[in-house]
C-alpha cells in the first residue's frame, strides 16, 4: 500500500490549525503541490500564499514566530533549502525562532521535472545549520504523526516530503518515539539504517539478504539531526557492519551523519547507499531509483560486502 | 509638530548617542561608524517621541518594533536602547567582545530590546511584515518600524518585502530608508544605483515622503503613527549623511566600517562637544 506523504501532512496540518489557533501557513505559489491548500480551505485568514518569493516568505515567517506564530512553511525541498538556506539560517536558526520549513518534493523521486528540481543536498545543508531540527518521514502515517510532535519543539525544523506515493511502513503510529531509531526488524549480522523511502527498501533488502542466510537488523531513522546516537551506537555493536540508504547526496546526510558518530564512537565497517556526488535527470521515479543504485538489491549488495569486510 | 523644549533634548541626546557610537566602535577597534551616524537622529525620533515601548519590560507584547534591517547600524541602536533604559550605559564599552551581550550585528536574543537577528542585509523588513501580519491577525494595535539602508536596496528581498507589505495592505508598517548615499565600495550610484527611490516604492503601492533625516521636526511629523486605521504601508526616505557630526568622516566612504584609532577618536569626541 502506498500512501502521499504530502496528503497527510496537509490533513494533520488541518487537524492541527484546528487545536492550535497560533499555527500559520506560508507557501510560495505551491500550495496545491505541497497540499498546503487544505489548510488555506480550511483557515483562509492563516494562510498567506508569498508568491514565487522564497527568501521573503521564510523572513515573514521569522516575523510571524517572533510574534508568536507557529509558522508551517512549505514549498519544494530545492526552494526551501537552497533558494531560501541564508535566511533560514540568518533570520530562522540563528534567533532559534519556531518555524517549521516542510518541504516536499525532496530527492530524485521528483522525476520527469529534472535536476533543477530534484533536491539531493537538503538535508547537509540544513544538518550543518546550528540549532536546526532535520526530519525525513518513512512513510504517511510517520509524516502526520511528526507534524503533531514538530510543533512544539523550542528551535527550527525542517521536514522533508517527496512528490510519489510512499509504501506505508507503518500501519499506525504506536511504535514511533520521537527522535529515536525506531528498529523494524531484528538482527546481528548488519544493520540496514534507511531515512524517507529507502525505509521500506531496506525492509526489502532485508527480505533479500535472509534468503542468503543473512540476518539484518532494519532501522529507520527519522530524525537526521539531533541523531540518536545512542541507538546507533548500540546497533553497531550489535551487529558490527552498517549500510546506511537514502534518497539523498551521500555527501551530508544520514550516511554522514551515521558516519561521523560511528567514525567517533564505535568504529565497524559502512557502506553508504545514496545518491552519488551527481545531478540528478528526468525519468520516472521508479527508473531513477534504480538508475542511480537506490534498490533493495543495491543495499543487499552493499550489506554483503560491509559483513564481508568486517570478517575480514 | 514637536513641541517646546523638546527639540533642544532630541537633540542632546543626539550628541550624547553620537559620542557613545564613537567611543564604541573606537573601544571594539572595529564597526561601522557612517551608516551609524547617519541614522542617530531617526533612532533618537522613535524611541524617544514616537514609539509606544516599555523599556522597563522589553517583551509588552503591545509595544511598537523597530527592526534595524541594516545591521551594521547596531552601535546607533543599542546607544538608544541604553539611553533609553535598556540596559546600562557602561554595557555599551562592551561592544564585539567575547561574551558581550552586544555582538557585532544585532541578536534578538541577547540584548534587550532587540527585535530580530540581522546583519545580513535585505532580510529585515521581510521580518517587519511578518511582525506587521501577526500584529493585525490578533487585532493587537501596535505599529512596525524598518529602517533600511539605501545600498541595501540592491538586495533582491528587499523588493520582495516591498510587494508583500502593498499587497498585505500593511498600514501599521513604516520603513525608514537611511539615505546616506554611500556604500562599501562607493556612491550607491557608482556600484549599482538603486534610485529613483520615491518613485519606486510609489509603483510598488506604497505612501512616500522625503525627508531631512537629520531635521527632527520632520521626522517627528513623517514617522507618527497614522491617525486613523491605514491600509497602505508608508516609507520615509530620509536624505541622511553619512558619518554626520563627524567632519573628516562626513560623506567619506572609506568611514563606512572602520574604526578611528585613539587620535581621531579625540578629535571626534572634541567635535561633539558642543
Amino acid at each position: 500500500m502506498k500512501r502521499h506523504t504530502r496528503d497527510a501532512y496537509a490533513e494533520a496540518l488541518v487537524e492541527l490549525g484546528r487545536k492550535r489557533p497560533e499555527v500559520v501557513v506560508l507557501d510560495a505559489d505551491l500550495s496545491v503541490s505541497t497540499r498546503t491548500a487544505r489548510f488555506a480551505e480550511a483557515f483562509p485568514d492563516r494562510f498567506f500564499n508569498c508568491g514565487i518569493a522564497e527568501q521573503n516568505m521564510l523572513g515573514i515567517a521569522a516575523g510571524l514566530a517572533a510574534s508568536g506564530k507557529i509558522p508551517f512553511v512549505s514549498t519544494f525541498a530545492v526552494f526551501a533549502s537552497m533558494r531560501a538556506c541564508e535566511q533560514i539560517r540568518q533570520s530562522i536558526a540563528y534567533p532559534r525562532l519556531k518555524v517549521r520549513v516542510v518541504a516536499s518534493h525532496g530527492g530524485i523521486t521528483v522525476g520527469a521535472d529534472g535536476a533543477s528540481h530534484q533536491c539531493t543536498e537538503d538535508a547537509g545543508v540544513m544538518r550543518a545549520i546550528p540549532n536546526m531540527t532535520v526530519v525525513i518521514p518513512a512513510d504517511a502515517t510517520e509524516t502526520a504523526w511528526a507534524v503533531h510532535q514538530i510543533v512544539d519543539i523550542p528551535g527550527p525544523v525542517y521536514m522533508r516530503l517527496g512528490r510519489p506515493a510512499a509504501p506505508v511502513v507503518y500501519p499506525d503510529a504506536s511504535r514511533l518515539r520521537w527522535g529515536k531509531v525506531t528498529l523494524l526488524r531484528e538482527g546481528s549480522d548488519v544493520v540496514l539504517l534507511g531515512t524517507g523511502i529507502m525505509v521500506s527498501r531496506c525492509l526489502e533488502a532485508s527480505a533479500i539478504l535472509e534468503a542468503e542466510g543473512v540476518e539484518a537488523a532494519v532501522g529507520a531513522v527519522s530524525v537526521l539531526k539531533p541523531l540518536d546516537e545512542e541507538s546507533v551506537v548500540a546497533l553497531a555493536r550489535r551487529c558490527g557492519a552498517v549500510v546506511t540508504a537514502e534518497e539523498h547526496s551521500v555527501i551530508g546526510g544520514l550516511g554522514s551523519a551515521v558516519c561521523e558518530c560511528l567514525a567517533e564512537r564505535y568504529p565497524v565497517p559502512v557502506r553508504r547507499v545514496g545518491i552519488g556526488d551527481v545531478f540528478g535527470q528526468s525519468g520516472e521515479p521508479d527508473q531513477l531509483l534504480a538508475h542511480y543504485g537506490l534498490t533493495p538489491e543495491a543495499i543487499a549488495e552493499a550489506a554483503l560486502e560491509v559483513i564481508r569486510r568486517k570478517q575480514s | 509638530m514637536l513641541k517646546d523644549g523638546q527639540l533642544q533634548f532630541l537633540q542632546e541626546k543626539a550628541r550624547v548617542v553620537r559620542r557613545h557610537v564613537l567611543r564604541m566602535i573606537g573601544l571594539a577597534g572595529s564597526g561601522h561608524p557612517g551608516g551609524s551616524l547617519s541614522c542617530v537622529e531617526v533612532l533618537v525620533t522613535l524611541y524617544f517621541t514616537v514609539m509606544r515601548i516599555r523599556p522597563e519590560d522589553p517583551g509588552w507584547p503591545e509595544r511598537d518594533r523597530l527592526v534595524l534591517s541594516k545591521g551594521h547600524a547596531a552601535p546607533a541602536l543599542y546607544a538608544v536602547l541604553a539611553e533609553r533604559g535598556y540596559f546600562p550605559v557602561e554595557e555599551l564599552w562592551t561592544l564585539r567582545k567575547l561574551g558581550s551581550r552586544l555582538q557585532g550585528h544585532p541578536d534578538m536574543r541577547k540584548t534587550p530590546g532587540v527585535e530580530v537577528c540581522t546583519g545580513s542585509l535585505g532580510q529585515g523588513l521581510s521580518q517587519a511584515v511578518g511582525m506587521a501580519l501577526a500584529g493585525r491577525m490578533d487585532g493587537a494595535d501596535f505599529h512596525v518600524y524598518c529602517l533600511v539602508g539605501d545600498g541595501e536596496c540592491e538586495e533582491g528581498q528587499i523588493w520582495e518585502a516591498v510587494m508583500a507589505a502593498a499587497h498585505y495592505r500593511l498600514g501599521n508598517l513604516t520603513v525608514i530608508l537611511d539615505h546616506n548615499g554611500l556604500q562599501i565600495d562607493g556612491p550607491i550610484r557608482q556600484v549599482l544605483c538603486p534610485e529613483p527611490f520615491p518613485e519606486k516604492w510609489r509603483a510598488f503601492g506604497w505612501e512616500c515622503v522625503e525627508v531631512d533625516g537629520h531635521d527632527f521636526g520632520q521626522l517627528y511629523d513623517s514617522l507618527l503613527r497614522p491617525e486613523r486605521p491605514s491600509s497602505v504601508p508608508r516609507v520615509v526616505v530620509a536624505h541622511t549623511v553619512k558619518g554626520k557630526g563627524v567632519s573628516y568622516m562626513e560623506n567619506r566612504v572609506e568611514w563606512h566600517g572602520k574604526a578611528p584609532g585613539p587620535e581621531l577618536l579625540r578629535i571626534a569626541l572634541e567635535e561633539l562637544e558642543r
